[in-house]
């Protein structure tokens, strides 16, 4: 299984997370989003950019709750909230971004 | 249940070489979220998990140490080391990161989350708990 960004192909697993950290770009991200059904805007980027500074700091993808606690305090309630996060990533904002941000599955999700 | 109970996580094995202190962290951070009341031990060769500095590259595993810097995100902010530990293996607590939390009771204020703590501390510590997770 793999995705196909600029005739390179990226292995992911059965749940579409990539296998190589390092295989990450931009231009897969758009790939990934697109078969999670989303489309990136500047606001998707963020937190998608959150991410991955917290897996870079932290080398751990946050589980939701403490992802929407980081936000909160760096972008402040307004963004740090279940619903908006819900709106940009409605299948889960911690699966659904790591996994956009070529992160591994965040601990304790199934 | 809305009853808490009190967990421990005792670290007693070197960081690399066996799965034990990676293992222990991931439940602990799996655990976090049954909103339990969380600390962890280390103690004999554990208290190596959380000495500053570590590289991993000549071993070809990760470098998970700065994960104990997410535990207060977690909520998770009772680390206690055994003194004795330390210093039988010549380390003190300045060979130790920093690990912050946020004290939401006191306006956010950062807090150390490492307490260095006696052998018969620790007992007294081990002796409260409800629930103890040898690792």
């Amino acid at each position: 299984m793999a995705y196909e960004v600029n005739g390179q192909v990226v292995e992911h697993d059965e749940e579409g997370y990539i296998v190589n950290l390092s295989d990450w770009s931009r231009e897969l991200a758009e790939e990934i989003a697109k078969t999670e059904n989303i489309e990136m805007t500047d606001e998707h980027w963020e937190v998608v950019n959150f991410l991955r500074d917290y897996y870079e700091e932290y080398q751990i993808a946050p589980a939701v709750r403490v992802l929407i606690k980081a936000i909160k305090k760096s972008m402040g309630p307004e963004k740090g909230n279940n619903k908006y996060m819900y709106e940009l990533f409605p299948y889960g904002p911690a699966k659904q971004a790591c996994k956009i941000a070529g992160l591994p599955k965040p601990t304790g999700c199934v | 249940m809305s009853d808490t109970k009190k967990f421990l996580y005792v670290n007693r094995k070197a960081p690399y070489g066996t799965i034990y202190a990676l293992e222990s962290l991931e439940v602990v951070l799996i655990g976090a979220a049954f909103e339990q009341e969380v600390a962890l031990a280390f103690l004999d060769d554990g208290v190596f998990q959380l000495t500053k500095g570590q590289d991993t590259t000549g071993i070809g595993v990760k470098n998970f140490s700065p994960t104990f810097r997410a535990l207060g995100d977690y909520d998770v902010n009772k680390l206690y080391v055994e003194r004795e530990s330390l210093e039988e293996r010549g380390l003190s607590e300045d060979d130790l990161q920093e690990i912050m939390y946020e004290d939401e009771d006191d306006d956010w204020a950062e807090k150390p989350s490492i307490r260095i703590v006696s052998r018969a501390e620790m007992a007294d510590i081990m002796a409260e708990q409800d629930v103890i997770l040898s690792f």
